[in-house]
């Protein structure tokens, strides 16, 4: 074991190269570079014994991943964002094949507009995909969780491929002081890949990911799969307390921070999540009853947990790092649909829309967060869903907006009070106006 | 001569008279491609892993029934190359590391319809072209998109009425020249077959499964449904696509291209225009003898400059 100062996309690669993975096949996006850039190095200086292939795009990389795992390798890869979603196609087909594989996501926000900072619209796109996901919050659980990714992935129950997720920039460029496991240590706990009956040899062929026909044969595959991807609570727990009494560093399905004892507490994913902590922090010192509960595994979704976690407290805000166009956040609904036949249930299930692309969330911010759902259980009424922007924000996106009509207007020789379209009318509602 | 020249497939009695590819499949009677991949997989061989690409022949195996002995494994309709660049670098990496014995190894086959090698497939295969990739590539070429009722695609003759240019004149497009394309990344082998040409297209096949790297074959099938001709005709059209010049057999190998079935005396394309139904509009209710007349100038001027050559 030594100590290390790693950023996020580091880790992740160390994690790669310590899991003894034989095969990358790699392409290049921001954030996530970084990672494939330290294993061709590795590579190349004889430091990792495997093969690294840049493939011609994030689809034909899943492909590859896929085939490679189909026929007996251990193969890891990593993509972000656009990368993430090119490929998606080949997620929800290689989850089919059942050949296990590890994937980091960097987590960047979808175009339009293009973008390079995080949030989890390109993650949960693959939500449905068959894929299991770990959300991870620090440098270190992103390192331990390709680790245990792996013996997730290829666990005899579930032999599914498994996606770690990381926040682009906050965590992929940030820096933190990292245990890293002896690589002994650490390809013991891994162990040897064991490709099962799922592989190509020339004396056993097989047929592999053929078509059906109707709907008997399809459904009986997609339930496998559903039914295997259940079984990711029981094995992620039983791999993590086996990881703990190694490594002394204890993985839980869902981070529960403060929130046994908390009557309101805070749910959300991802690096953002260490923010939410300082200010429950600073909120309980305040004397507020309030705690966090930051799910790792999002896929399958811990259930049994939240409800557990959930059962008497007075009220939740979900805090979605994601936006699904024309409902929400992902996340709120799907605790709302969690603990919809829980007698007790928190009553108030507030939802917060924020910290798309990039955008940060401050410490006055949670504080808010915590005086809505306060004032929900006093009101006996939810509040509807919160879009966080402030006052200071719009006005410079406004003042943005009045350079480029003044640029425009001095191109086109309008004058400074004409008309332009897409001016707002008077009485027409946007961004910054419900919240007021 | 080297090793490679050396061929047992001197004439039709050499072949293999039972062929290695179950029966019993799901393809349209008289199908070329299916003609053309019974005799290829008769020489490839069970010691393959076919990676198809979404096509007809993706329904060549559905669960649980397969006509290959060997290896399958579909992919999606865009990257079959790369699904056949995963298996041979992991088959690589297993015999690397002593894993698995290296007569476990196989031949990695991509298989495709003209839909995905033409278009969805381009980047994939022009990917595994510039990576040097160790596999075998057959592209069934019946002109359209097959699968779901011959839609023009890009490996559409000019013309053509398709379900998608079902006008006057047809498909107002050309195809376009994919072994060109392929060629220009300079692999280690290219070339066009036809079912009906079986010793032609045995030779080339044993030829490629001796060399190393990207080896790419094109085979025109002719398609009953597709082209609108009774199934009985596939061997009768394929033979004048090679005799009216329409469809040159040929070969790329160190760097020069060979047609390795010149006509000696090239029918008039009309003689296989007419028997397809998708060229009817160029003889019924009127001849279009100008439109007619460009499709001949257009194979004239192709053998008039491989004469040049």
């Amino acid at each position: 074991m030594k100590r290390m100062l790693l950023t996020g996309n580091g880790a992740a690669a160390w994690g790669a190269r310590l899991a003894a993975c034989d095969y990358i096949p790699a392409f290049p996006i921001t954030p996530q570079t970084e990672i494939i850039e330290d294993i061709a190095n590795w590579i190349d200086y004889d430091e990792m014994d495997a093969r690294i292939v840049t493939l011609e795009s994030e689809h034909s990389m899943i492909t590859a991943a896929g085939t490679a795992a189909a026929t007996g390798v251990r193969v890891f890869s990593a993509t972000s964002s656009q990368g993430l979603l090119y490929a998606m196609e080949m997620l929800y087909t290689v989850s089919g094949w059942r050949a296990p594989f590890v994937l980091v996501n960097v987590s960047r926000g979808l175009a339009t507009p293009i973008t390079l900072e995080a949030d989890h619209n390109d993650i949960l796109a693959a939500r449905d995909s068959g894929f299991l996901q770990i959300h991870c919050s620090t440098c270190q659980e992103v390192l331990d969780n390709t680790l245990i990714a792996f013996r997730l992935a290829e666990d005899e129950r579930i032999r599914l491929p498994v996606i770690v997720n990381l926040d682009g920039f906050y965590l992929s460029f940030t820096r933190e002081p990292v245990e890293v496991p002896n690589s002994d240590a650490a390809k013991k706990f891994v162990g040897d890949f064991n490709a099962e009956n799922i592989r190509f040899r020339a004396s056993t062929p097989i047929s592999q990911a053929v078509a059906v026909l109707g709907g008997s044969a399809y459904s009986y595959f997609r339930y496998e799969t559903h039914l295997a991807a259940l079984n990711g609570i029981t094995v992620y727990d039983e791999i993590a307390t086996e990881f703990s009494a190694q490594f002394g560093r204890q993985y839980d399905v869902i981070e529960n921070y403060y929130a046994d004892d908390a009557e309101y507490v805070f749910v959300m994913l991802g690096s953002f999540s260490t923010k939410a902590k300082q200010a429950v922090d600073e909120l309980r010192n305040a004397g507020w009853s309030i705690g966090l509960l930051r799910p790792r595994l999002l896929r399958p979704f811990p259930k049994e947990y939240f409800q557990k976690y959930l059962n008497e407290k007075k009220a939740v805000a979900v805090i979605d790092q994601n936006i699904s166009m024309g409902m929400g956040g992902v996340l709120h609904s799907e605790l709302a649909g969690a603990l919809y036949d829980q007698t007790k249930a928190p009553k108030y299930l507030l939802s917060f829309i924020g910290g798309l692309g990039g955008r940060d969330i401050s410490t006055e911010e949670f504080f808010e967060i915590a005086v809505a759902i306060r004032d929900a259980v006093k009101t006996g009424q939810t509040p509807p869903p919160r879009l966080m922007y402030t006052q200071a924000e719009l006005s410079e996106i406004r003042k943005l907006q009045a350079i480029a009509n003044v640029e425009r207007n001095e191109l086109t020789d309008k004058e400074p009070g004409d008309k332009e379209p897409g001016d707002k009318e008077p009485g027409e509602k946007t961004l910054g106006e419900e919240n007021d | 001569m080297t090793e490679q020249n050396v061929t047992i497939y001197r004439n039709m009695k050499n072949l293999p008279s039972t062929h290695l590819l179950g029966t019993g499949t799901p393809m349209c009677a008289g199908c070329g491609g299916l003609e053309a991949l019974n005799q290829v997989y008769d020489i490839v061989g069970d010691k393959s892993v076919f990676v198809n690409a979404a096509g007809c022949m993706t329904l060549l195996s559905v669960y649980p029934f397969t006509p290959f002995r060997g290896s399958w494994i579909y992919t999606a309709m865009g990257s079959a190359p790369a699904g056949a660049q995963g298996v041979r670098d992991a088959l690589d990496i297993l015999i690397e590391k002593k894993r698995i014995d290296k007569h476990e190894d196989m031949q990695v086959v991509v298989l495709t319809g003209d839909g995905s090698a033409y278009g969805m497939g381009m980047s994939a295969t022009s990917g595994s072209l510039e990576r040097n990739l160790d596999y075998l590539y057959l592209c069934y070429d019946n002109e359209g998109y097959g699968n779901t009722g011959q839609q023009f695609s890009a490996a559409t003759p000019h013309a053509a009425k398709t379900s998608t240019s079902k006008g006057a004149r047809g498909f107002p497009g050309f195809k376009k020249d994919l072994f060109a394309i392929w060629v220009s990344h300079k692999p280690t082998y290219v070339a066009t077959v036809i079912g009906a040409e079986p010793v032609d297209l045995a030779r080339k096949i044993e030829k490629m499964t001796k060399l190393q790297g990207p080896r790419m074959i094109i085979a025109l099938s002719p398609c009953p449904t597709g082209w609108d001709f009774d199934p009985q005709e596939t061997v009768n059209i394929g033979k004048l696509a090679v005799k009216t010049g329409v469809w040159p057999l040929k070969e790329y190998i160190d760097g020069k291209v060979i047609h390795t079935k010149v006509p000696k005396q090239r029918k008039p394309v009309e003689d296989y225009l007419k028997l397809q139904g998708r060229f009817k509009h160029l003889f019924e209710p009127v001849r279009n003898e100008q439109l007619i007349n460009e499709i001949q100038n257009r194979v004239d001027t192709y053998w008039s400059e491989v004469q040049l050559l």
